[in-house]
This record gives C-alpha cells, structure tokens and sequence, in this order.
C-alpha cells in the first residue's frame, strides 16, 4: 500500500534528519510517561507488596478493584483528572490545568493499578515460595516483604514495563487534561491524532512508527538488562 | 534501598523537566480545531509572541466546549465562531466583550460522483433539500461545534426537521473536523466544512468543493476576554494585550496574509 | 549447653486439623538434647507436618508444644530448619548466609566472618561469591544448611533434606549432618529414607497416619519393630487405605 511506504520514508526522514520539533515531542512524551510509572511505581510496588502479604479487612475487595481498574478508560480518567484541576474544580487553585504536570497525574492513575495488580501477583507467587523459609530465619512481616521484593525485582521489571507501555500508547487522557497544546502538552499519542484529524495519514503513520520504535527500544533496554541480571543471580 | 533512591532521583530530574516548560508567561486560548488545524495559529502566534514575549497555549476544541472551558475558567482567552453561542456566554457573565476578529465562509463538500446532483450549485438551502430528497450520505458533525450549528441552522433554513428526517444517510459523528472529513472520505458522503480546514486537509479521496458563495454559508470568528471578575486566575493584562493585537492593523494584516496554495483561508474584519 | 538449653520440646496431645481433615492426631512425645531423632513414616503420614508445629511454623490445632525455654527470642534464635527444597535468595552464597545473620540481629561487622565459617564448614567457601541461585542442587541444599548453621543452632530441623538430590549429593548432604551432629547440634530429621534413617540417626520416632506409633532406639527399631505398621513399612508393604 502506498500509505505505508510514504509513512516509512517519512518517518526515515523525521528520524535522520532529527527534525527538533520531533525531537521535542519525543523528550515530552518520554518525561511524562517516565515520570508517571516512577510515581506509580514508588506507590504501587508497596501497595502490590502489601496486599500480598498483608492480611486485613477488605483485602481481597481491594484486590478484586485494582484488577478491575487495569481497565479503565483512559478517557474517563482524563475527565476526572481534568475536573479536578480545572479552575472550577477542588485543585483549580494549582493551576495544574493543560500542563504536563497534569498529563502525569492522569497517567499515575491509569498505570498505578498495572503495576500494583502485577506487583501483589508476582509477590504472592513468590510468597508461596519464600514464607516458610524467611519466617523459619525470623523475618518479620515488613522486613521480610521488604527482601521479597528486591528478590523478584526482575520479575517486578515486567510490571514496570507494563505500566510503561499503557502510559506511553494512551492518548485519551493527556488529550483532555494537556490539551494538545504545540510545544506545550503535545505528546507523540496527541501527535498522531492530530495529524490524523488533518488528513496526513502518511505523518500520522510515520509518527506511530517513531513511537513504536521507541517502545521497542525501551523494552530491549530493560530486557537486555533484566536476562543479563538473570544470569548473573538466578 | 538502592532501587527506590535511584527511582527517586530520576522523578525529580523528570519534574525538573517537566516544569522547566511553565516558566514564561503564558495565556490559554480556548480555540477551535478550524483555527488550529487550518494551520493558522501556526502563522500568526510567533508574530505575537515575539513582539510580547507572551506565550500564547492554544487548546482546540469544538465551539461549544471552547466556551465551555471558558465557563469553567480553564482558558483565558475563547476565539471561537457560532455568534448566537458567543452572545449567550458574554449575557451570562463569563466573558467580558466579544470582537469580531474575522471570517471565512464553509463550502459543501462531497464526492465527485454528485448522487444527489448538487455540485455546482449556488443555493446551500436547495442543496441540503435535493441531498436529503436523495437520501444521499451525509457526515454531521454532532460535537457543538460552530459547523455542527451552522449546519443544523441550514437544515432548518431548508424546512426539514432533521431530528425527525435522520436515517442511515445521516451520519453523526460527534467528531472534529477533521476526522469527520476523514470518514466522509471513507463514506463519499457530503459533508459541511469550513473552507480553512478544508483547504488544509491532505486525505481528500474523492472529495471536491460542491456548494460554495452561497451568502448563508458566511462564517464570522469572535474572540473574548473570560471575565477576570468571575475568576481571578484570568491573565487579564496578556490576555487583552493578545486581543488588542488581533484585532489591530498589524494583527489583521497576519490574517490576511496567510494562504494555502495562493489562496486565502480567512478575511479580517475586525471593526476599528 | 544444659545451663542455657531450650531442650527439651513437649507436645502435648497435639493435633492439627485443616479442612476438615486430622493430618496430626493427638502426638505427645518429649524431645531432649543428645541422640539424633528420625521422624520416620510414608508420604502423606504427616511428618512434615509435625516438624513444622515443632518449629513453630504451623500452630496446633489442638494440646501444646513447649519449649523448656519460655522465652520467645531464644526460643527462635536456638533453632533452624532445612526444608526439602532450599530456598534461596537472589544474591550471593555468602549473602545469603550474612541475611540470615542480619534477621537475627547480628551485628555487620562480625557477619561476614561468621558466614565465612558456615560456608567453610559445609565446604562452600570457594563458591562464596557465586550467585546462589546458579549452584547445583546439591551444593544449593549444602548452602541451606550452611545458613541455618551459622548460628550455631542448639536444635536443627532437617525436613527431607536429600529427597530431591541425587546419591552423590545425598552423601555430601549426611557428612555434613553428622558433622554438625558431632558439634553438638540436637538433630530432628524427618525422611521415608530406610538407609538415610539408619545412617543419621539415633533413635526413630515412626509416625502413620497422623499418630505417634511408636519410639525406638534405631537398632532396636529395625531389629524388632513393636508395631504392625512399623513392621509392615519396613519390609516396604506399608497397606495403604
């Protein structure tokens, strides 16, 4: 098809020409969506670690809602973070509104469950495994969840990972919440819908190329790393 | 532990990057994709902010929900085109004084096989009759946009009730311009456009001009200042200073002097 | 160590049901310091079990396991077990050993040499620095008990520990029980393992279905079983039902 040839030798040209509006779209993107799975996962990874391990009321209610919210609509947290911030809204104050501030809070949301969901489950898993033996050496309950995730935080890396790659295909929620503003909040997702909005099919193509590209990338990265660490400890 | 205060560091550098860009001053202008997407914005904003060292943040939406993020004090600025709609929100108190800024006009736009035999034409009212007469494929629009208004104006200029009318040939879309030109592309359905956009738009398929210079196809911007009174977080002082700007000589003349392909896409007409 | 000893466990008609089902049925039996003790029984008879309400990782469901020591923190530091299959952690042998010295509240500086000895005693020292994980299965099970002796436990619970290994293995596995059984640690070892029950221990606690069938000394045990089941089980005909 002749798209996807046009979109192949434009997005070759968008990448060896290093085109510096790209390349400014690109460094947002990757700052918004890092930025997201770092808060998510400071928060997730404990949150996952604890409902694993811990055992109090409403646990499992907790557990069954996390799961649920893997799915939610990007769109509909873009409304209720885009509620929140906007100037009528409790947070307006912060000015927060169509800021990339605001486009990692909306993505902290929707990656949070990811990683919290995948977290509780490879530590579960691994709880099965290690409970006997750390509770025979005398861990006790927050020191001995504390060991069992740095010990599977390889595994942990695939959660990460996938907390990364929904953050970074989302286009539904920084649309609402950043606007789509050029040099501002545009992102490669609000990129290609607005390219695809003008009709140039091809530049929109070509820029899901460079984005996809670039997933690849960061997905070989932490492979790469993660097998190599596997070898290295098991 | 190592993990968390390497995870730590590299949030913060992100923040820092990530707030590096809210630096300046800078205004929020509630526009339409018409505006944006016809590239205009394009042209004239580095004119202005050069000049001012204001930055100007578009964010472009349907008419409608760009005066609605007006009424919620989420942009300073509405430019927007559906006068009636423009009217009610300055009534209400939310913006301050509407300007005329500038015009273009829509064009009907469908397939160069004409089904319902209508290109050429200069009557939009007639050519709304014979398409539905014709039962002929139709992409609304559906968003509140200023074209989905204008649009639902027509049908009722043409004495048919398209609440009622609608069936399979009537596509609501509830989408932006563009996409909605996107699928009358795929469909080879008529479709009401503005002419910037239109001329911007690269997928055109089959597509052609059908209708145009028909009087009531006339499209008239307006810019408002949101009401600072109503909420203070308004950049009032850059705010009025883009305003003034637009419709000042110099800001008229940026307007006028951006083409497509030789053509104009929008004509001043800001009464000074 | 008779001044500062746990020694000896009491159960007191413990029992231990789950689900419905008795898995441990009303077991009282004292356990004092000296002889090496074999908890001996088929699959299924209950012997993990038992082991695990006498480490303390299950609770009985019914009776009382006690301690000669009443105090809690001594009662855990004075004992370790070794499960069938060891379970490591992500890092080095001689890491793993520090961990379980770190858990127990020794202080950093004197870790490493302690863990040094444990890994010295079961002949590991030259693989100090290997990733515990990547070890063979053998030397992995030598590690677990290199862990759980650092301590210098009074009392070592061994449950299975050859069960997964092969011959060659196994054998390192005992030299190393007997060694630790020869300093003085209290050896309690659960296998189904006729060869390895004879060449460890000392005496034999026979366990079926559940129940406390009978204690013997080891020869007198295989010389003149005092039970029907024992017998049976011996001549490897043990009625299943």
């Amino acid at each position: 098809m002749g798209a996807f040839a046009d979109a192949a030798r434009s997005a070759w040209g968008l990448i060896a020409t290093g085109d510096a509006a790209l390349l400014d779209i690109v460094g947002l993107s990757l700052a918004v969506s890092l930025s997201a799975v770092a808060c998510a996962t400071v928060v997730g990874l404990p949150l996952g670690a604890a409902l694993a391990i811990g055992r109090f009321p409403g646990r499992r209610a907790i557990v069954i809602l996390l799961n649920a919210l893997m799915g939610l609509p990007p769109v509909v947290v873009g409304l209720a973070v885009y509620l929140m911030l906007s100037r009528a809204g409790p947070l307006g104050a912060f000015g927060l509104l169509f800021t990339p501030g605001a486009m990692v809070i909306a993505q902290t949301i929707l990656v949070l469950p990811i990683i919290a969901a995948l977290c509780r489950q490879a530590v579960d898993d691994a709880w099965a495994e290690y409970e006997e033996q750390l509770r025979s050496l005398g861990a006790s309950g927050f020191g001995a969840a504390l060991t069992l995730v740095w010990d599977i935080r390889f595994s942990l890396l695939t959660a990460i990972l996938a907390g990364l790659g929904r953050a970074s295909a989302e286009v539904g929620a920084v649309m609402i919440v950043g606007g789509n503003i050029d040099g501002v909040t545009r992102v490669m997702t609000t990129a290609i819908a607005l390219e695809t909005s003008k009709g140039d099919l091809p530049l929109a193509l070509a820029l899901g190329g460079v984005l996809i590209l670039l997933v690849i990338a960061l997905n070989a990265v932490a492979h790469v790393v993660k097998d190599a660490a596997q070898r290295r400890y098991g | 532990m190592d993990l968390s205060r390497r995870a730590l560091v590299a949030l913060a550098a992100a923040c820092a990057l990530v707030t590096a860009h809210a630096q300046s001053t800078y205004i929020t202008v509630a526009s339409t994709t018409s505006t944006e997407q016809s590239g205009l914005f394009k042209h004239l904003l580095p004119v202005f902010e050069k000049k001012y060292a204001i930055q100007v943040r578009v964010v472009a939406l349907g008419t409608g929900q760009a005066l609605d993020m007006g009424r919620r004090g989420d942009a300073d600025v509405v430019f927007v085109h559906a006068r009636p709609l423009e009217e009610r929100f300055v009534a209400e108190g939310f913006g301050v004084q509407r300007l005329d800024v500038m015009y273009n006009d829509f064009v009907l736009i469908g397939p160069q096989s004409d089904p319902a035999k209508v290109a050429g034409g200069k009557d939009i009212v007639e050519a709304f009759r014979k398409i539905y007469a014709a039962q002929a494929a139709f992409v609304s629009r559906g968003d509140r946009s200023g074209t989905h208004f204008a649009e639902l104006a027509l049908w009722k200029s043409s004495g048919i009730d398209i609440a009622a009318a609608k069936g399979a040939w009537y596509r609501d879309t509830g989408q932006g311009m563009g996409p909605a030109l996107n699928s009358a592309a795929g469909m080879g359905a008529y479709i009401l456009a503005d002419r910037g956009t239109w001329l911007s738009f690269r997928n055109r398929a089959d597509l052609a001009i059908a209708v145009q210079g028909d009087a009531r196809l006339f499209n008239q911007y307006g810019v408002m200042l949101v009401n600072p009174a109503k909420f203070p977080s308004v950049k009032q002082g850059a705010a009025q200073a883009f305003i003034d700007w637009l419709v000042s000589a110099e800001g008229q003349g940026a307007i006028a002097a951006y083409r497509i392909g030789g053509e104009p896409l929008f004509f001043p007409n800001a009464k000074n | 160590m008779p001044a500062s000893s746990i020694l000896p466990l009491s159960l007191r008609r413990v029992g231990f049901r789950i689900d419905g089902r008795t898995i441990i049925d009303d077991v009282s039996v004292d356990i004092g310091a000296g002889p090496s003790t074999i908890l001996l029984g088929a699959n299924g008879a209950g012997k993990s079990v038992l082991m695990r309400l006498m480490h303390g990782l299950l609770a009985p469901t019914s009776g009382s396991v006690a301690w000669s020591d009443r105090d809690p923190e001594r009662q855990r530091r004075l004992q370790a077990m070794v499960f069938q299959r060891p379970v490591l952690l992500r890092r080095s042998a001689l890491a793993n050993v520090a961990y379980a010295l770190k858990v127990a509240r020794v202080p950093r500086p004197e870790r490493e040499r302690l863990a040094a000895e444990a890994l010295e005693s079961v002949g590991l020292l030259h693989l100090a620095n290997r990733p515990a994980r990547v070890l063979s299965g053998g030397e992995q099970q030598r590690l677990a008990l290199a862990r759980a002796w650092a301590l210098h436990p009074e009392v070592l619970f061994l449950d299975e520990p050859t069960a997964s290994l092969d011959p060659s293995a196994t054998r390192e596995i005992e030299r190393v029980i007997q060694a630790f059984d020869a300093a003085g640690t209290k050896i309690i070892m659960a296998t189904h393992n006729l060869g390895q029950a004879r060449r460890v221990g000392d005496e034999v606690l026979f366990i079926h279905h559940g129940r406390l069938v009978e204690r013997a000394a080891m020869d007198h045990f295989f010389a003149q079983p005092a039970s029907a089941e024992a017998a049976a089980f011996i001549k490897g005909e043990l009625p299943w039902t």
